[in-house]
């Protein structure tokens, strides 16, 4: 299962780079599923679009998120901006995901 | 889906000396081990030598999941073993680093579907039989919830249940409290549990095994010392209830005949032999010269040797003409220096099982025993000293202990190992100090099953070697030292003495005889001159008997006259054989006298 959602940004104004994200679960797992909505809804309210999300199912490619160093799901990895950061869990904490994100002020 | 498992239960061997014999075969095969324990205890490298075990021996490969460390921690630690890690690590197995790096920011619930989907694919891809979860409490706590935590583990026992792998899961154990952290629950879940502890004894640390379940199948429960060497953990396995130790009648040299004799023989083939004594008495000598005499016989000889270094030992003895050197070099000779402050005896017994393991000898020698005592107490000392004379008795070596007994007297009862009352010989050597001496004594005390000398003997050391010297008694004691050196003296010149009366009087006895025989030749050959002469007289007087009637006749015509007898007596004198003779035969034999 791949999901590229690619938004471009609406507004040119922005200042904000294109943020990259790569989310790895596990199938239908609850967990999963629920960072999956979390991460959504995060995206949607606070980078308003501005970003690039890969979503890679490790029942398919285990192998590449052995290769990617991923142990626990699920788990959420920025690539860009650097740093590269790293969340885990079903993303329930919306602040600790924003201050992964880089995004801490936005946080309401 | 659960796995359905009708045949009887079988076991993997681990290859880890002593374990296998108390698990009876190793652990429950495509089940579930847990290995719990404080830290430093021993589960990962139990772990970790399961697998290399597993992949060296059998080509097994296997997984080892590290969630504590690094990967390459686990190889640089693991690298003081001899398992070739970092080779296995490339081939046969594989080390997953499951290290959470601190920089990882949590952020609700996790689970371990992901790590066990990605070890699944790992395991078709290397098709692993082994794996092993090594400090997964160290993940499982960021939950932060004993019931999701809980979930996991069941989560993993599912996924082990479906993968047909052997598995090892190691978990931390408070050494405060019996029960480990969170994981109580854990021990009823898998198949066998193994309990690793680690504790002071006199301030020497001392390992544990212990194997507190295991379903289906019997083990020894008892709690077993472990020691970490180069091939990793070796186990003390448990000691059989009953002694079978086959007596031999052989008999062995100790390496000198006078000894030997005094043993009737010598020691007899699978024996053990005891050799106490105050420092100095020389017992390493004694020992060096049974280890050579056994070289010298081509039997492989092991010299376990405690707070004096090898190198120093063999110098030591070649200077009184024991020289162990080529020995050692052609390897019938293993030696081996043990330090003995920082080891307990049971890590020491473990070392020398390997040792004699590795080395198969016939013969042993120990020196000294008594040093084992030193570090974490005699109570485990003792034991140890026994278990150990058993050990080399069931595998029928030669064994020669010496043990340090401060003080002169065997009677005080040797070593405090209390070895002399299972050892089979037990040889004292003792100091004899009289007239500004102090002389080495030899005594047999026992010797079980044979003749043996019950003289004090004394023993002395020369460049060929220690002797047994001749005895001499004085008073009811054995003179030694200088005191038998004047007695040996004293008697060697009363020998001399003895010999030169003996020559001076066998010439006398010589000179008679020749004398005798002289005589008798001298008689006899007068004899021969007298029968001569006789024969002469006789032959002459019968002429003249016959000439004189001749010429009686003559006058008779002449004269016609008688006066016959008178003629005859004037004429004949009666000769006078014997009075000549004797004189010259004496004359002979004073010649004779004095030329000699």
């Amino acid at each position: 299962m791949r999901r590229q959602q690619i938004v471009k940004p609406s507004d040119p104004t922005a200042v904000t780079a294109v943020m990259v994200m790569r989310l790895y679960v596990v199938g239908s797992a609850p967990n999963s599923v629920q960072a999956l909505a979390n991460l959504e809804s995060i995206c949607q309210q606070h980078l308003e679009g501005h970003y690039q999300l890969e979503i890679v199912d490790v029942l398919e490619q285990p192998l590449r998120a052995l290769a990617d160093g991923v142990i626990v799901t699920p788990s959420l990895i920025k690539l860009s901006p650097l740093p590269v950061t790293q969340v885990v869990g079903n993303l329930s904490n919306t602040g600790k995901v924003l201050l992964a994100l880089g995004r801490p002020g936005k946080s309401p | 889906m659960k796995r359905v498992d009708p045949q009887p239960l079988s076991k993997m061997a681990t290859g880890i000396g002593g374990f296998d014999e108390l698990s009876g075969g190793g652990l429950p095969r495509n089940r579930t081990t847990l290995v719990m324990g404080g830290p430093g205890s021993g589960k990962t490298v139990f772990s970790l030598q399961v697998l290399a075990n597993a992949a060296r021996q059998r080509d097994e490969s296997g997984i080892f999941v590290a969630f504590e460390e690094r990967g390459r921690e686990v190889i640089a630690n693991a690298a003081t073993f001899n398992w070739g890690l970092p080779a296995l690590a490339e081939q046969q197995i594989y080390i997953l680093d499951a290290h959470l790096s601190p920089t990882v920011i949590q952020s609700g619930d996790f689970d371990l579907s992901g790590i066990l989907a990605i070890l699944k694919a790992k395991k078709e891809q290397m098709n692993a039989r082994w794996i092993v979860f090594d400090g997964i409490d160290v993940l499982l706590t960021l939950l932060q919830d004993p019931i999701l935590e809980m979930r996991e583990i069941y989560r993993i026992r599912d996924w082990l249940a479906d993968n047909t792998l052997t598995a090892i899961i190691t978990a931390k154990l408070d050494s405060q409290t019996v029960q480990g952290t969170n994981y109580g629950f854990m021990q009823f879940m898998v198949d066998c549990v193994i309990r690793f502890d680690r504790r002071l004894e006199y301030g020497v640390p001392a390992h544990r095994l212990q194997v507190t379940k295991y379903r289906g199948s019997d083990f020894a429960s008892g709690e077993f010392p472990l020691s970490f060497g180069p091939s990793g953990i070796e186990v003390a396995p448990p000691e059989p209830p009953e002694i079978i130790h086959e007596a031999s009648t052989e008999r062995v040299s100790v390496g000198f005949e006078r000894f030997d004799a005094m043993l009737g023989g010598g020691l007899f083939r699978g024996s053990s032999t005891l050799i106490t004594g105050a420092p100095g008495t020389s017992k390493t000598t004694l020992i060096g010269k049974f280890a050579e005499a056994a070289c010298q016989r081509g039997e492989r000889t092991l010299f376990v040797s405690f707070d004096e270094g090898a190198d120093q030992i063999t110098r030591n003895l070649s200077s009184v003409g024991i020289d162990l050197h080529p020995h050692i070099q052609s390897g019938l000779l293993s030696m081996y220096s043990g330090r003995t402050e920082a080891r307990s005896a049971e890590e020491h017994l473990i070392k020398l099982r390997a040792l004699i393991r590795d080395h198969q000898p016939r013969c042993m020698v120990i020196d000294p025993l008594s040093a084992m005592a030193k570090a974490g107490g005699i109570g485990a000392a003792r034991a140890v000293a026994n278990r150990l004379i058993h050990l080399m008795k069931d595998r029928k070596i030669t064994v020669v202990i010496s043990a340090l007994i401060e003080g002169n007297d065997p009677q005080a009862e040797a070593t405090d190992l209390q070895i002399s009352t299972i050892a089979d010989t037990w040889i004292h050597l003792s100091y004899v100090v009289r007239s500004g001496e102090r002389n080495r004594a030899l005594t047999i005390v026992k010797s079980r099953g044979t003749w043996h000398s019950n003289q004090v003997r004394e023993l002395v050391l020369s460049e060929a070697g220690p002797v047994l010297t001749d005895v001499y008694s004085a008073g009811g004691e054995v003179l030694m030292g200088t005191l038998r050196w004047e007695k040996e003296a004293e008697e060697l010149a009363k020998q001399t003495q003895r010999r030169i009366e003996f020559e001076r009087k066998q010439r006398d006895l010589e000179f008679a005889e020749a004398d005798t025989q002289a005589r008798i030749k001298a008689l006899e050959l007068d004899l021969q001159r007298q029968q001569a002469e006789l024969a002469l007289y006789t032959l002459d007087g019968e002429a003249r008997a016959l000439s004189s009637s001749e010429r009686e006749d003559k006058l008779r015509r002449m004269r016609s006259a008688d006066r016959i007898i008178d003629t005859d007596a004037v004429i004949l004198p009666p000769p006078d054989p014997v009075t000549p003779g004797a004189v010259s035969g004496s004359g002979t034999y004073k010649n004779t006298r004095e030329e000699d």
